[in-house]
């Protein structure tokens, strides 16, 4: 009897402990879940997209096609867009959709350690065998490693797929060249185009720089010598600049004169030593975090909090849009306390390709997804000023930029387009490899090793060098 | 702690150093557990804030969340669990019928196969992971739960505990008469020996539930869909922050989830794992 | 009963054998040999192509032994493993002692046998990021440790080499000693009580019976702690894995065997990963061979005699 009143004690201290939380619910306020949103803006475009183009999808349905869309992708960004924008698809649940009688399959896996690619690359070969409702239809690459699918034949051409070069006009150059393999073949199309900027925190400026004006602001980055100074000022006063020394990487990495691995041989840019040296200055200088990118505490400095208070962040709009959680009332974005300047460098990040699978059985659909999407000035112009994403698209992008009725609410009603419109005419993306997500990844890691003091820069990149292999067993340094 | 000191301390004195030491204990072992459920209960921005001893009221609110995302936990728990509940009996069960063998027949290569078993209890599953995942590929048993269960069958770790019990609590004498009421040796088995090895067998089933209730390294290697998966790999995904968008309610969530019925199981079954204990001494 | 007879029963000896050893050749011989045979092969995929497999002799040996990080990771592994086993070992004594002694007359005992057996069910990946969270920079423990005034500024937990791989050991020894506590206790109880009795009636203290009559006594069971808990050691991946998110960091010095191996059979390496393979396998014999040396000869003594009599 003792024995088991005192387990059934401890059960009843742990659903306490539960019900305790379950407690004031009611009064709250309801964070607001990522499908509801979803499904509010999908009512939004669909009253804003023209009848025609409804119309166009609906006469998709029916054709002898397959009756399943298995769509691969590693976050739900390019799921949340296709529930949006896409007209006639209806959400079954987190995993499922439907587009007239197609069935619409997601696989998502995380991109973390290459799992993604892993993942890919196990199920494209095995594509052509597959039974139709298993093979893999369309999936979507960031841009640190979609050069490897682009060139890879398990990808289909848009041709294939019934989208006319023509119709990319109004896209950013570098998108189509980076979606087009080495015979020429355009085969993956963005819907995004992704030139960095400087986002700083409004209120910090206030405080340490006198004023939040952009135009302040970028006085005090104007350079590494005035970032260096500002950076100063904001230890002063409390603050770090960056969150972390990764938050530097993808600025001065995206400049390098040369690919991470040229012939087979992992190669260390100037910039990237730039980026090395940089870093180590701010963070012995107690200026900077050794925070990891996408980690708790990077994340950390999107809301008020105690513990990371880092100034800026460098980041393209999908940052903003995807990372800086302006769907929870708490954060700073919410309460539209970010800023953007050009910063003290130009640079890009990123940036999701959508690709149809070779031996696709739905080659009409993926097609006009494609289309949909990516060509669509309507639609792209929707995501815009849904989401603030900063569309591939020109014409639509100039406009919008030019244009007093859009602001940026998380930006604090500034219009950061022009900005990013200058930045987005300047990119290049000549030096992609397919190695680019493993580089990142473990230079970041190597070098946290420097960064905090426990080894030098000889070893940690010695150690990048040996991780780097263990990956890639074909390259040397 | 000399035996002259020890020697001049009372009962009453050890008994408080007892007490001292096990609420210690306790403490390390459940803090951990209550800062999980709290923080279970604290959205996203709340944890972001730093942690305090009070548990919010975001709990049904993370659930929701998570359970409208798109990692299949219940699923997960449903895979776990059939793999779970098929290892303990299969792996008590056999390991039982091996120790059985070793312990009451006489036969030619008894004693090589005994120390041929304890070599390779030393044998690590991760050094055979690369031939074990190829032959999985080859009979197409990948994103299988079979993989994963049959095996426990040749559990060395459990045939060695079984053994030892065995030797303390199995008098061949038993199994001798038993077979002079006529009993076949299967059915001996079974019904003498099972039964008498039950306390022994409540504790290995629960060893065994665990340990693959809580595997990671080889269902990682042969799970690959969502459908499939066990909830240490989704566990590992969430890792990953792609995955929830940064939402540590949810993380937080998911990790209790995970743990939770895994104690509720142990609610029930401590009584044997405990109570079988307090039997084996008895005997002893 | 004649001899054919006991014959036919012993038969069923082999009988009974069967299962066990048709899935330990189909499940681990087939694959250990397979693992050995493709140490020797080129073998391993470059995106989205295959290379090999090329035989290539002992390269990946070679290779793997021409640098010191495989004597690194065993140091790593080994020394986490120490640092969780001895207090695990010291704390089971002690509460096994306390539990099984009769003079203590310990009240609640099934709620702390109850609670202390709870971490090992925790999920080793669940623990492992509950603490990788706790332990954070700006999480919940630096803040309570500044708050009491412990630190004066945060400890970065995940940036030390120790205390990474002291909270490795931490976690290992709170999974794990309620375990060990179990087991401990069991053997104690099993304990013929009459010994304690005779003891005492002689006037001898209650650490004299530890030492003198219950850790003797307690020898088998005491070799399957330390056999279990090796192998366990050797194994170790969930915790420093999941803790350091795969990196082992600061410098790899977390990074464990096992860890090692994983890198190389997650980036398909088969042949570098069979090598490894083989060479664990050397490391694991060995160290049994050792555990066995140290142990066993008087145990199987032991067994021998009592076969005997």
């Amino acid at each position: 009897m003792k024995k088991s009143f005192l387990s059934g004690m401890l059960a009843v201290m742990m659903a306490a402990t539960l019900l305790a939380g379950c407690g004031g619910s009611a009064g709250q306020k309801e964070t607001k879940a990522p499908e509801t949103q979803a499904a509010e803006t999908q009512a939004a475009t669909e009253a804003a997209q023209s009848e025609g183009g409804a119309e166009a999808a609906e006469g998709l349905v029916g054709q002898d096609e397959g009756a399943v869309l298995n769509i691969h992708g590693w976050n739900e960004e390019f799921k949340s867009r296709v529930a949006a924008y896409y007209p006639g698809y209806e959400e079954v649940d987190a995993n499922t959709g439907k587009i007239g009688n197609v069935t619409v399959k997601w696989t998502i896996t995380p991109s973390t350690d290459n799992a993604y690619q892993n993942e890919l690359d196990s199920s494209l070969p095995n594509n052509a065998a597959a039974a139709a409702d298993d093979k893999v239809d369309m999936f979507v690459c960031d841009a640190d490693y979609v050069v490897k699918y682009v060139q890879s034949e398990y990808t289909a051409s848009i041709a294939d797929l019934g989208i006319d070069e023509a119709e990319l006009a109004n896209q950013y150059q570098y998108t189509i060249d980076v979606g087009t393999d080495q015979n020429g073949t355009i085969k993956g199309l963005s819907w995004q185009a992704c030139p960095g900027v400087l986002i700083y925190n409004r209120a910090i400026a206030k405080e340490v720089l006198g004023s939040d004006d952009p135009a302040t602001v970028q006085e005090a980055v104007k350079d590494w010598d005035a970032f260096n100074a500002t950076a100063a000022k904001l230890k002063e006063a409390g603050y770090t600049i960056t969150s972390g020394a990764d938050d530097l990487y993808r600025v001065f990495n995206d400049n390098a004169s040369q690919p991470c691995v040229v012939d087979g041989k992992i190669v260390i840019d100037d910039q990237t030593k730039a980026w090395v040296d940089e870093a180590k200055m701010l963070v012995d200088g107690g200026m900077t975090n050794t925070y990891s990118l996408w980690g708790d505490e990077w994340n950390k400095g999107f809301f008020p909090n105690t513990e990371n208070k880092p100034f800026c962040y460098f980041g393209p709009a999908w940052l903003i849009d995807f990372c800086m959680a302006a769907d929870d009332a708490s954060s700073i974005a919410a309460n539209g306390g970010w800023g953007a300047v050009e910063g003290p460098m130009g640079f890009s990040w990123g940036g999701t390709w959508i690709l149809g699978a070779a031996d696709t059985d739905n080659p009409t659909l993926v097609g006009d997804i494609m289309r949909v999407l990516t060509t669509n000035d309507e639609t792209m112009k929707q995501i815009v000023v849904d989401v603030n994403d900063f569309a591939n698209n020109k014409p639509v992008m100039n406009e919008m930029a030019q244009d007093p009725n859009y602001s940026d609410a998380v930006l604090g009603g500034q219009n950061a387009l022009p900005m990013f419109c200058a930045g987005a005419e300047k990119i290049s993306k000549s030096n992609l490899t397919i190695y680019d997500q493993g580089y990142t990844e473990e230079i970041q890691k190597a070098m946290k090793n420097y960064f905090e003091g426990n080894a030098t820069y000889e070893e940690a990149l010695e150690q990048f060098y040996k991780a780097m292999i263990e990956k890639y067993p074909e390259l040397t340094h | 702690m000399s035996d002259k000191k020890s020697s001049g301390m009372s009962v009453h004195a050890r008994r408080i150093i007892a007490y001292v030491v096990l609420i210690l204990m306790t403490f390390i072992c459940l803090f951990w557990f209550y800062v999980l459920f709290i923080n279970a209960t604290r959205s996203h921005a709340e944890l972001s804030r730093g942690f305090t001893p009070f548990p919010s009221s975001y709990l049904l609110t993370n659930w929701k969340n998570l359970a409208a995302g798109t990692l299949p936990i219940l699923r997960g728990l449903v895979n776990s669990l059939i793999v779970s509940t098929c290892s303990a009996v299969l792996c008590t069960y056999f390991s039982t019928m091996t120790a059985y063998a070793i312990h009451i027949y006489d036969f030619k290569m008894k004693h090589v196969l005994y120390t041929f078993i304890l070599a390779i209890m030393m044998i690590p599953t991760q050094v055979t992971a690369l031939g074990f995942l190829q032959l999985v590929g080859k009979m197409h048993l990948e994103n299988s739960l079979i993989p994963l269960i049959i095996p426990t069958i040749a559990s060395p770790v459990t045939f060695f505990y079984m053994k030892q019990y065995m030797d303390s609590t199995l008098p061949g004498a038993l199994v001798e008469a038993a077979r002079i009421d006529g009993a076949g040796e299967f059915r001996t088995f079974n019904t003498i020996a099972l039964p008498l090895m039950r306390p022994a067998i409540a504790v290995q089933a629960i060893f065994t539930f665990v340990s693959s209730w809580n595997n990671y390294f080889t269902p990682a290697l042969i799970l690959h869909i969502d459908k499939k998966k066990t909830l240490p790999i989704l566990i590992a995904q969430l890792r990953s922050a792609d995955y929830l968008k940064f939402d540590m309610g949810q993380v937080y969530v998911m990790i209790a989830f995970s743990i939770f019925p895994v104690i509720i199981v142990y609610l029930i079954l401590s009584k044997y794992i405990v109570g079988g204990m307090a039997l084996g001494s008895v005997k002893g | 009963m004649n001899r054919s007879k006991v014959a036919r029963y012993n038969r069923w000896g082999y009988i009974f054998l069967i299962p066990f050893f048709v899935v330990f050749v189909i499940f681990q011989l087939i694959p250990l040999a397979s693992t050995i045979y493709n140490s020797f092969f080129e073998n391993y995929r470059s995106g989205l192509s295959q290379i090999g497999p090329n035989f290539i002799g002992l390269q990946n040996y070679k290779t793997l032994l021409s640098n010191g990080d495989l004597l690194q990771y065993t140091k790593n592994t080994m020394i986490m493993w120490i640092l969780g086993f001895v207090p695990q070992i010291i704390v089971s004594l002690l509460l096994g002692a306390w539990f099984s002694d009769p003079s203590l007359r310990l009240k609640c005992q099934r709620f702390f046998k109850t609670v202390i057996y709870l971490p090992n069910l925790i999920m080793a990946s669940a623990f492992s990021m509950l603490f990788f969270t706790l332990f954070s920079d700006s999480g919940p423990i630096n803040s309570i440790l500044l708050q009491t005034g412990i630190l004066s500024t945060r400890y970065a937990f995940m940036s030390h080499i120790w205390s990474v791989r002291g909270l490795v050991a931490m976690m290992n020894f709170i999974m794990w000693f309620g375990n060990t506590t179990i087991l401990l206790m069991a053997g104690m109880m099993g304990i013929d009580p009459s010994l304690y009795e005779a003891a005492q009636v002689d006037g001898a203290s209650a650490t004299k019976i530890f030492f003198r009559i219950t850790l003797p006594l307690l020898r088998p069971i005491l070799i399957y702690v330390l056999i279990t808990s090796l192998i366990g050691g050797l194994q170790m991946f969930d915790v420093p894995q999941i803790l350091t998110n795969g990196s082992g960091d600061p410098m790899r010095s977390s990074m464990t065997l096992i860890m090692y191996l994983n890198k190389h059979l997650y980036s398909k390496n088969f042949g570098m990963a069979g090598a490894l393979s083989v060479i664990l396998f050397i490391i694991t014999a060995f160290l049994s061979i050792l555990v066995f040396r140290a142990t066993g000869e008087r145990e199987s003594g032991r067994r021998h005699r009592d076969r005997v009599r």
